[in-house]
This record gives structure tokens, sequence and C-alpha cells, in this order.
């Protein structure tokens, strides 16, 4: 019902990305290079001595890490696309108005968008990917494997954050998104180190994240090993959060849009 | 007589419990420019949002091109154009893709897309700036192609959100001129406005309206015949000696409006009134004779003056 004109919403986007994506691109290769060197190599040559090796299950740090932040930028990518960018539809450059004052609604505008934010969050996990290539993290074919992991983190978070910034009045609430929320996930869900190191309620508060989940898919497609749940377990959580947010994202945006 | 592209009876728009459009009647005949003339916070756009199905009415009836807003909104969308109060091109790409990705809004085909892209970067007047990012452009390109956008489409009815606000005096003829223009090709269009000179020169008919409420109806002519004198003699005195006078100006005009700056006379003979202020030798620092506007109208309607 809304696949065509969310479409529209999705290519108008990608015009705009095809106008400032170049100041994307280092970011998107950079980083990966220096999170991989600094802790994959880097702290990694001390993980991998002695006891820790036992309990990665045999793989390095850098292999272990590698998927991990994979996600964890998928996350990160999906919701800071769906911070500022979506106060400015709103509020600052207005644009969802023009969108909205033309046979597009708003299912269609929340659909277009989330649907473009994965699309983005599959380039910048590609770029993630090549760069884990280029490290020895991972092989390519089950690098690629990975992307499907991540782009469905994207998609969870970007439906999550749409949703919370849609009912904010200023960005203030977006930078406590960020300290309260992004960020201790990006430490505490296993990207770093597996989650049962973590006191027992911690662990449990990390099960429950969206980005452990991920972590667990991205992990498990990478190093072609089991996960802690069936894959279909993650990827059916991930999804429910997704169609559960988008809904709610679509909710709050009618209600902000169309008063 | 054909039916009305737009009819509201007992239209009313609620914000909780804030009444911001109270019971208003109001038709729109094709063809015609079709004012709603107020201060800031009258309702005009409260109004305008029902009309463009982005709003749902609180109570009240409302057809737009003969359909219901809340059934038929994106087809009532499909055929109008919208000219928002403040600028929401994407200020990041350049004039002609605006245009582009707004007619791809409206799923029509890029061949003829491009095309109507040339006629109206003409029209505007911008069709040297088509690879401009929009950021760069004035304040008056930027309305401009906001009104080029509108058109994209080729709506029936075309909705203008205080066109000209924060337009400097040159830029708002400009626009005028472009309204002016479709207006003789047989466009439809509403406008709302608080500047009581673009209400005159666009508007065929128009409604004044006050605190969500609709307080008068007619042509601009009309509305000053039966609300407003036909001249006004406008004085000025020096602070604190406006109040001693006032008592004797009463006699020397048909109706009186006293100002905090200034005192109106109205009149049907300026030249006369003036000579009588003169002659009661009363002092005024500055005196102007003028015709009664939109302003006087309203000032009569309502007691207070459009522009705060």
């Amino acid at each position: 019902m809304t696949t065509p004109l969310a479409l529209r919403v999705m290519e108008v986007q990608a015009r705009v990305y095809r106008r400032i994506w170049r100041a994307s691109v280092v970011t998107s290769f950079v980083n990966p290079m220096l999170f991989l060197a600094a802790m994959g190599l880097g702290l990694g040559s001390l993980v991998d001595r002695d006891a820790g090796r036992a309990a990665l299950e045999g793989v390095t740090y850098l292999e272990f890490l590698a998927p991990g932040l994979l996600a964890a930028t998928a996350m990160q990518t999906g919701a800071g696309d769906s911070t500022y960018p979506v106060m400015a539809g709103m509020k600052w450059m207005r644009t969802y108005h023009a969108t909205l004052a033309t046979p597009v609604g708003v299912g269609h505008l929340t659909a277009g968008h989330l649907a473009w934010v994965t699309v983005r969050v599959g380039l910048v996990s590609l770029a993630y990917v090549i760069v884990m290539v280029g490290f020895g993290a991972v092989g390519p074919v089950r690098g690629l494997a990975a992307l499907a992991p991540a782009m469905l983190t994207g998609l969870a978070f970007a439906a999550l954050v749409t949703a919370y910034t849609a009912q904010l009045e200023n960005d203030q609430g977006l930078s406590s998104l960020f300290r309260f929320g992004i960020v201790p996930m990006f430490l505490f869900s296993g990207t770093f180190f597996p989650i049962d190191q973590l006191p027992g309620w911690a662990e449990a508060i990390a099960l429950a994240t969206p980005l452990y989940h991920g972590v667990e898919l991205a992990r498990g497609a990478a190093l072609g090993v089991g996960t802690a749940a069936h894959p279909l377990v993650h990827a059916g959580y991930l999804a429910a959060i997704a169609a559960a947010a988008g809904w709610l994202a679509a909710r709050n945006l009618s209600r902000r849009m169309l008063p | 007589m054909p039916d009305p592209l737009v009819a509201a009876r007992a239209l009313t728009k609620k914000f909780d419990d804030f009444v911001a459009v109270d019971t208003v009647d109001f038709e729109v005949r094709r063809g015609e420019a079709f004012g709603f003339l107020g201060p800031n916070g009258a309702g005009k756009s409260s109004t305008m949002r029902m009309i463009q199905a982005v709003s749902p009415v609180t109570a009240g009836e409302l057809t737009v091109l003969g359909m219901d807003p809340a059934a038929d909104g994106p087809k009532i969308r499909a055929r109008l154009g919208v000219v928002p109060q403040e600028d929401n091109l994407d200020t990041q790409l350049p004039v002609e893709e605006n245009l582009l990705i707004y007619g791809r809004y409206f799923d029509l085909p890029r061949p003829l897309i491009r095309e109507r892209i040339d006629e109206l970067l003409d029209f505007a007047q911008l069709a040297e700036r088509r690879k401009m990012v929009v950021e760069k452009l004035s304040g008056g390109m930027k309305r401009r192609l906001s009104i080029a956008r509108a058109l994209i489409n080729e709506p029936e009815l075309l909705i203008l959100d205080e066109p000209t606000t924060g337009l400097d005096p040159q830029a708002r003829h400009a626009l005028w001129d472009r309204l002016y223009r479709l207006k003789q090709q047989g466009a439809t269009l509403i406008i709302t406005t608080h500047y009581m000179d673009e209400a005159e020169q666009l508007c065929d008919r128009l409604v004044v309206m006050d605190k969500g409420k609709i307080v008068a109806e007619g042509s601009p002519l009309e509305l000053i015949g039966r609300y407003s004198t036909k001249e006004v003699v406008e004085l000025r005195f020096p602070i604190g000696v406006q109040e001693t006078v006032v008592d004797h100006l009463e006699d020397l005009a048909k109706r009186l409006e006293v100002l905090p700056d200034r005192v109106l006379l109205y009149t049907d003979d300026a030249d006369a009134t003036a000579s009588a202020v003169h002659a009661a030798d009363l002092g005024p620092e500055q005196m102007v004779e003028r015709r009664s506007t939109l302003e006087d109208v309203f000032l009569h309607l309502t007691g207070r003056t459009l522009v705060d």
C-alpha cells in the first residue's frame, strides 16, 4: 500500500545524498581502520595471550571484535541518520512539510525514510567489511554475509530513533539519546567482550538491547559459528522492534506534522 | 453557477481548548483570487491547513474540489499547489532538482517534469540559476521558486500562505506581478495575508478574519464602502498634546479613530476636513490626506491595527 510513493521519498533522499556523500566516505573507511588497528590489533595483542584466547573460543580478538563493531557501526548510522536529518525535515528545513503537501502521506514518508537509511547502513557496512577483509579479520564471503545482520540492526535503530526524534521539541534530547542510550549499548552489548563477563543484572539488560542481537547475528555470520539463540530468534527480535518502532514513528510523525 | 472549489460551513478547528477557527462559512469559486485578511493568529493558516487536507477538521463541513479532506486527502493534495508561509525548499539541492523531486512526489513522468521545469523556471525568472544550490538564492528568489514548485502538478487551486512576508518591497512587487499573471491565466488562488495592500492588489473577494471568526466578506471596494468613508485625514500631534485635542476633533469628521500615535479622521472630503483642522488651529505636527484602505476596514471592525 505504501510502496510506490515511499520509493519516491527514498529517491529524493538518495538525490540529496549524491551531493553530500563525499563528506561521509572518508569517515566510513577511516573509522573502522582506526578501531581495528587500535583495539583489534593493539589491545588484541594482549587479549590473545594465555587465558584470553580460551575465553574467545579460539578466535583472535580482532576476529571477535570486527563483526561486533560492524553491528555497532550499523546501529550508529541507523540512529544518527534518524536524528538531525529528521529534525531538519520536521523543523529546520521543513522539507517534510513540503513532502506532505503532495499525495505522499506520513506512512510513505516514514517507510521511505527508513528504507533509505537501511540502504545507507548497507553502504557504510560495506565499507566496514572491505576494511575488515583488508585487516584479515574475515574472509570476503563471510564478510558479505554479515551485511544483512548489519542492515537489520541499522533498520531497527533507525525506527526506534525516528519514533523518539519525532516527538522532540528541540535537539537537546538528541545528545541525551547518545549519552544514555547509544554509547552504553556500544560499550556493553557484546561488541568488545562477551556479555557473560557482565554481572548478572547487567547481562540481563544487555540481553534485551537490540544491539546485542545484531552483534550475535553479525558475529555468527562472520565467524561461521553458532549464535547464542537460533539466528531466527535474534533476527525476529530485531524485526519485531523495527516493525513496532516503525509504526510508532509514523504515529508520532503524524501527530507532529498533521495536528 | 458551478460548484465552488472550496466550501466551508460552520468550519471549526480546535487545538485542545484553544479555538483556532470558529464556525466560519465561505466559498471559493473557480477562477477567482480569494483572500483571507487578518492579523497573525487570526486562524488563517489553520484554515489553509484544513483545506490542504493536512489538518483534520474538528467540526463543521468542508469540501475541497468536491471531495471530503478526511476521506480523500491524497486525491485533493494531488490537485492543489501550496506555497507555504515558511520556505521549505530542499536547500541542499539545486533549483531545478527541487522542481524535479516535487514532480516525482506527484508521480509525474520524468519527460513531462523536464518540460514543465523549463516553463516554470522561465515563469519564475530563475532560468539562469537552475543549477544554483537553493541555499545561495535570495529570499525573493526562494519565494518565486516556491511558487514555481507549487505549479509543477498544474494545480486547479493554488494556496499561498503569507506569500510576501519578510520580503523587501522590490521582491514583493516582483512576486505580485507573477501572481497577477497567474490570475490572468485563469488560476484560482487562495491568499492569506496580514498586509492590506497585498489583499487590495490581488484579491477579487476576501474575508476579514479576527480571533478565529470571519468578521466581514466582500470585494476590497465593497468592504471599504461598507465599513469606511472614502477618504481619511491622519493627524500626528506632539507628545502629550493628542489627549487634549481629541474632543475638539469629534465634530470635524464623520468618525474618529484614536490610535496611540495618531488620530484618524474619516471623511468623504479630505480637503475640506484638512481645512477645518487648520482653521481650528489645533497644531498637529503632521497631517496626511489619503484614500481609505482595508486597514481602515479592519480597524473599524476590530478596533485594532493589522500589523502590530
